[in-house]
Order: C-alpha cells, then sequence, then structure tokens
C-alpha cells in the first residue's frame, strides 16, 4: 500500500489532519460548539463551488469561505444577534444554498465535486500536502502558544472576562482554527464529515479521560488512528475515505463508551 | 486608607424606565471584608457587575481603585466567583487544571513559571484541597468544588476578591465552612472582598460591613447594627 505515492501523500496529509482536527475540537466540544465545524465545512461547500465558477483552485476559495464562515458565526454569536444554534442554522442553510446554486451556475455537478465533498485518497498532490502541513502547523503553534488563555476561558469565560483576558479574541481564534481545520481536511475527509473528526474523538476521549490534558492526549491519538486506519480500510476496501474514517471513530466512542461503563460498574 | 471600589451617584437599568440601582453611593476600603444583600431582583449583582467593569452606569462613576471599573488597568488582580460556579468544560478538569486557569490572565502565553506554580500550590493550600490536586473537579462535593473556585480565585494574588451568590445550591454546614474560610483568608491575606448574596446569616459573623441593597442603599453598617426585623428568617443560623 505505501509502496504508491499517492497512498503515502493521503497518510501524510491524513496524520496532519489526524493531529490538527481533535485538537481544535476539543475547544468547540468545551464550548458546546460541536456543530461549528459542521456550518463552516457547509460555508467551505460554498468555497469550492466559487472556485469552480471562477476558475481558480476551490481549496483556496473554500478556505476564504470557511474563514468567513467563522468570522460570521463568532459574530453572530459574541454580539448576540442571534442564540448560538441559531448563528450555526443561519450560517448553514445560507451556505449549502449558496454553494447548490454556485455548482448548478458552474455546471461542475460532476464525479469530481463528491471528492470535495466526501474526501478522495486520489487527489492529494505534493502542492497539497505541503498546504496542509505548513496550515496545520500553524494552528498547532497557535494552539500551543495560546493554550492556558484558551482553557481558562473554556473553564469560566466570565471569570475570564473579569480578568482581563481578550475574551472575544480567543473565541475568535478558535473560530479561525475550526475554519483553517476545515480547508486542510477536506481533501482527505470532506467537507461534510470533516466536523465529525473534529467532535467524535474528543467525545470519546472525554469518556474515559481523567483530566484536562489526559483528554486532549486521548483525543489526537484516537483522532490520530481513526485516520490511519480509515485510510487503510479505504484504500482495501475500495471505500471513501471520509466516510472510513469517521465510522472507525464512532467505533472508538463505541469502545470508550463500554469500557466508561465496565469503570463504573467496577 | 486607599478607597477600593468607589459608587458615586450611581444610576443603572438594562431596559429604559425601569431602573435597577438608582442614585448608590458607596466607598469600600482597600482590606474592607464587606457583605452585599439584599432580595432577588434588588440590584446586588448588578452592583458587583458595575464593580468589576462589566457594566457601564448610565449615570454617575464607578472607580475600582481610583481607576474607572470599565477601563481598570491591573484586572488580572482580581478575583472572581461567578454565580452558580460550575465547569465550562465537559472534560474532566482536575482541581490543579481548574485553579492554574486563576493564573492565566497573570501568564497568558508561554510557560508556567516557577512563581506561578507555587502560587498555584499555595492556593490550592490555602483553601485545603492540595491532597485532592490531581482529582477531578466532579468527583468533589459541592463545597469542596466552592473551594476550588475559591483557589481559582486566590491563584491570581488579587488584591479584590469578588463572590456572587456563591452559597447557592450548597448545604448550610458547607455556607458556614465558607464563612470561615473567607474570614481566615481575609485575616491572612488583607484582601478587599466584596460577597453578594441574598442570604447573609452564615457570613454576618465574619463580615465588617453589612450593606443591604434594594435599588437604593437601604442600609449600611455593621452587621449587628442591623435592625432584628431585616435578618433573614430563612437562615437557621441568624
Amino acid at each position: 500500500m505505501l509502496d504508491l505515492e499517492f497512498m503515502r501523500l493521503a497518510f501524510a496529509a491524513g496524520a496532519v489532519v489526524g493531529l490538527v482536527a481533535p485538537v481544535v475540537g476539543f475547544f468547540l466540544v468545551q464550548r458546546q460548539m460541536s456543530l461549528v465545524g459542521d456550518g463552516i465545512g457547509h460555508v467551505a461547500f460554498a468555497g469550492v463551488a466559487a472556485g469552480y465558477l471562477l476558475g481558480v483552485s476551490p481549496v483556496w476559495t473554500a478556505l476564504a469561505a470557511a474563514i468567513l464562515g467563522a468570522v460570521v458565526i463568532e459574530w453572530l454569536r459574541a454580539y448576540r444577534r442571534a442564540a448560538g444554534d441559531q448563528a450555526l442554522a443561519l450560517v448553514f442553510y445560507t451556505g449549502i444554498a449558496g454553494g447548490v446554486v454556485l455548482i448548478s451556475a458552474a455546471g461542475a455537478l460532476n464525479a469530481n465535486l463528491f471528492t470535495y465533498l466526501f474526501g478522495s485518497i486520489l487527489t492529494v498532490t505534493r502542492r497539497d500536502l505541503l498546504t496542509i502541513v505548513l496550515l496545520g502547523s500553524a494552528a498547532l503553534a497557535l494552539v500551543a502558544v495560546s493554550l492556558r488563555a484558551l482553557l481558562a476561558v473554556s473553564i469560566d469565560e466570565e471569570g475570564a472576562r473579569v480578568a482581563g483576558l481578550p475574551v472575544p479574541v480567543l473565541n475568535g481564534v478558535v473560530s479561525l482554527l475550526a475554519a483553517l481545520t476545515v480547508g486542510i481536511s477536506m481533501r482527505i475527509v470532506g467537507i461534510l464529515l470533516i466536523a465529525a473528526l473534529m467532535v467524535l474523538p474528543v467525545i470519546a476521549a472525554q469518556r474515559v479521560a481523567w483530566s484536562l490534558r489526559s483528554a486532549m492526549g486521548l483525543s489526537v491519538a484516537i483522532g490520530l488512528a481513526s485516520v490511519l486506519a480509515g485510510l487503510t480500510v479505504s484504500y482495501y476496501g475500495n471505500l471513501p475515505p471520509g466516510g472510513s474514517i469517521v465510522l472507525t471513530a464512532t467505533g472508538f466512542f463505541l469502545a470508550a463508551s463500554v469500557l466508561e461503563l465496565a469503570h463504573r460498574r467496577a | 486608607m486607599p478607597v477600593a471600589v468607589e459608587f458615586e451617584h450611581v444610576d443603572f437599568s438594562y431596559l429604559r424606565g425601569r431602573p435597577v440601582l438608582r442614585d448608590v453611593e458607596l466607598a469600600v476600603a482597600a482590606g474592607e471584608f464587606v457583605a452585599v444583600a439584599g432580595p432577588n431582583g434588588g440590584g446586588k449583582t448588578t452592583l458587583l457587575r458595575l464593580a468589576l467593569g462589566l457594566e457601564r452606569p448610565a449615570g454617575g462613576t464607578v472607580r475600582l481603585f481610583g481607576e474607572p471599573a470599565h477601563r481598570f488597568s491591573n484586572r488580572p488582580s482580581l478575583g472572581y466567583l461567578a454565580q452558580r460556579t460550575h465547569l465550562g468544560v465537559q472534560a474532566p478538569a482536575t482541581v490543579r487544571e481548574v485553579v492554574a486557569a486563576g493564573r492565566a490572565a497573570r501568564r497568558p502565553f508561554g510557560r508556567l513559571r516557577a512563581e506561578d506554580r507555587s502560587a498555584i500550590d499555595e492556593a490550592m493550600e490555602r483553601v485545603g484541597l492540595e491532597g485532592l490536586a490531581g482529582r477531578p473537579l466532579t468527583r468533589l462535593s459541592g463545597g469542596q468544588q466552592q473551594r476550588a473556585f475559591i483557589a481559582k480565585a486566590l491563584a491570581a494574588e488579587p488584591r479584590l476578591l469578588a463572590l456572587d451568590e456563591p452559597t447557592t445550591g450548597v448545604d448550610v454546614e458547607a455556607q458556614e465552612a465558607l464563612a470561615e474560610l473567607l474570614g481566615r483568608l481575609h485575616g491572612e491575606l488583607g484582601v478587599t472582598i466584596l460577597y453578594v448574596s441574598h442570604e447573609f446569616g452564615a457570613i454576618e459573623g465574619v463580615v465588617q460591613r453589612l450593606v443591604l441593597v434594594r435599588e437604593r442603599i437601604v442600609f449600611d453598617g455593621a452587621p449587628d447594627a442591623l435592625p432584628a426585623l431585616w435578618h433573614d428568617p430563612s437562615h437557621a443560623h441568624a
């Protein structure tokens, strides 16, 4: 399997995605904004469609649209223009509707579109890998630098505000990270399933973790294992990688739930 | 003695024509331990939020250590316990992780230094939770969780400790233990404490001053000067 260049590229890109998605998802889950990744993913779909229409790389237009969607969601949430789930619904439906209209206008309703929606291990190029590594490293570096402040806001947002932490900026950082994650993950997992890779490893890890630090570490381990196992299954089973990866993560969640239950009964 | 919190003719309302506070005059000296009490909806939490600069007055001025409260420059020196303290995270945060979050404003980026770790350890020791540092907060009793949040506030080495309804949802024993703890911390650290609660029975013995708020300040003095009629009849230990 690893004799093939496209599989090596897919595994390398997948490893970065498997690391970054749960780290970013950790903060979304703690803020009870687990579906934000989904909302941003749907806006990214409109970005892909815009790329086809404009004749530029859909990866970059999707990333730009994802960042715009993240900014809008956070702005609506922060300034209480709409409750968290309403802000999400607004962006979610506008994104998918805009995407459908644009993709139709571009005449791009074809199989190639599906590689963005559900991921494809055949489509990762060396150039994609470089972009994924650079943006993924930037996302991880941003989390590493602001980890303590991000955790403090997650633990007690009002207390953090009183103590002078830049809460709106830090919330914006989380949204920006979610947009970056969607952007770098769509070649592997696909726009419609990336949110699952941000959330499932985290909620699985929380079932068996004993501290915040262990929850984050286990989330990354589960995310990475889901991507690598999912890609292997995808290769041998000739299945879409996004679905295989997410179903593997679901398997980890079920296993963690059984472990938690056994621990409680013991 | 320098003034920690100062209200001058402060008016405030969330909705036009429905004042929450009117013409409030209050000065809390640095190092004072003051309980702010009153009925639900009487404006005591709003008063605390104004003092911390979380709200801006419609009229008058609020100062924190001599600066306008909403532009206070030394925010990391404020320790705050919100109403109904609960973990904002779903993951199992340990006592140490929660207390360390209180140090984040002093050192938001980069590695914790020895002085930060020492402040965190000392805060846990002061509330008697040093032996439970590695335990998830969700496995502690309500009273212990409350002490962990107080330790979180102490980790910032605060000049002002503000507590909003800290006795909500805890039993009478835990309320008394909290009062004893706050009295001890006040004596040891000399920190200014603003304690807001609708019931003040447990705290009455340790505060120096009691302020009753009902849109205006209707009483301001030593707890033993409070007319008997105004004592909270719901508290068994009044």
